[in-house]
């Protein structure tokens, strides 16, 4: 599977097939390194593990620093690992540029979306709430909840206020539109979960190619 | 955000003269018709101007046998072939909606004097 770390850079338009203006989210993506490479002899499984964005070794806790120092690689801010059928092919200190993709590729994003804090059912849930006016005090509320003597309870799963966002959310087949590897920039098809600078994973797509 | 400026301004186009409502233009526009590609000319007067950078669109008004027919075109569109300006407009606003209202002698816009 191939798979890059990057950030979320922000959104615009480029011109695509004629004057068609297609909206992308700009992602600068690694360069990533690879940091460890999993073997099934050793692991039980094959991945390699991959860092990305520098950071000072002194903010690194000791551990990971060793960790580091025994793939030679400068500290890494995030690490993620990515399941590999040829792990053989990596060695630790390689990079892994934007040139892995190329347009027209379908991919899926991992992000963690915008944190919406504690909300309501209707925001939440998309419940419908009630009538705004004509003597009507039924607004945003859930309404009924269950039923009463029996079961006498609350049923698991149900759904209701609480705090929404701040999930890991995966945008699936998304498209491609441009990869630019001296920039390290990558422009997708559409919106993508997450603020603007957060961490995002662009994966090789999940669903199979349409014939 | 200066990344995402510079991938905006590589798409700008610098070849597109200077022009504001009121002008009376001529677009060229590049269609494909039946895998062939020819270009076709839209005249009238600018109505209107909007937005910035790379989404910045015009408008432009023409009576087409008896029909007000409105065409707004993205001004940094690859498929523009070329924006002649045939004239300058003396307006005294910037969106010229009015214009829609008026028909004959009332549509008329005074050229600007040099």
């Amino acid at each position: 599977m191939k798979a890059l770390l990057g950030k979320k850079l922000g959104m615009t338009q480029v011109f695509g097939d004629g004057d068609r203006l297609i909206p992308v989210t700009v992602v600068e993506v690694g360069p990533c390194v690879v940091t460890q490479v999993k073997t099934e002899e050793n692991d039980g499984y094959s991945a390699i593990q991959i860092g990305y964005g520098d950071i000072e070794e002194r903010k690194v806790v000791k551990p990971l620093q060793g960790h580091f120092a025994k793939a030679k690689v400068a500290p890494k801010r995030y690490l993620a690992e990515i399941k590999t059928d040829k792990p053989t092919e990596y060695k630790p200190g390689d990079t892994i540029t934007a040139e892995i993709f190329s347009a027209g590729d379908k991919a899926d994003i991992v992000g963690v979306s915008k944190g919406k804090g504690f909300q309501g059912v209707m925001k939440r849930h998309g419940f419908r709430g009630g009538p705004g006016g004509h003597g009507s005090h039924f607004h945003r509320a859930p309404g009924s909840i269950g039923a009463a003597a029996f079961p006498s309870r609350v049923m698991k799963g149900r759904r209701m206020a609480g705090h929404m966002g701040s999930d890991r959310v995966t945008s699936i087949n998304l498209e491609i539109v441009k990869v630019d590897p001296e920039q390290n920039i990558i422009l997708i098809k559409g919106a993508v979960p997450g603020a603007k600078g957060s961490l995002i994973m662009i994966k090789e797509s999940s669903k199979k190619k349409a014939k | 955000m200066d990344r995402i400026e510079s991938i905006e301004r590589a798409q700008l186009r610098d070849d597109i003269p200077a022009f504001g409502p009121g002008d009376t233009v001529k677009v060229h526009y590049k269609v494909v018709e039946a895998g062939r590609e020819r270009t076709q000319v839209f005249q009238g007067a600018v109505i209107k101007k909007q937005n910035g950078g790379i989404r910045e669109t015009f408008t432009v008004r023409k009576i087409s046998f008896g029909v007000g027919v409105e065409r707004t075109f993205p001004i940094h569109s690859p498929k523009i072939a070329k924006i002649e300006v045939l004239s300058r407009g003396k307006v005294r606003r910037s969106k010229l909606y009015y214009l829609r209202e008026k028909v004959g002698k009332k549509a008329r816009i005074k050229e600007k004097r040099r």
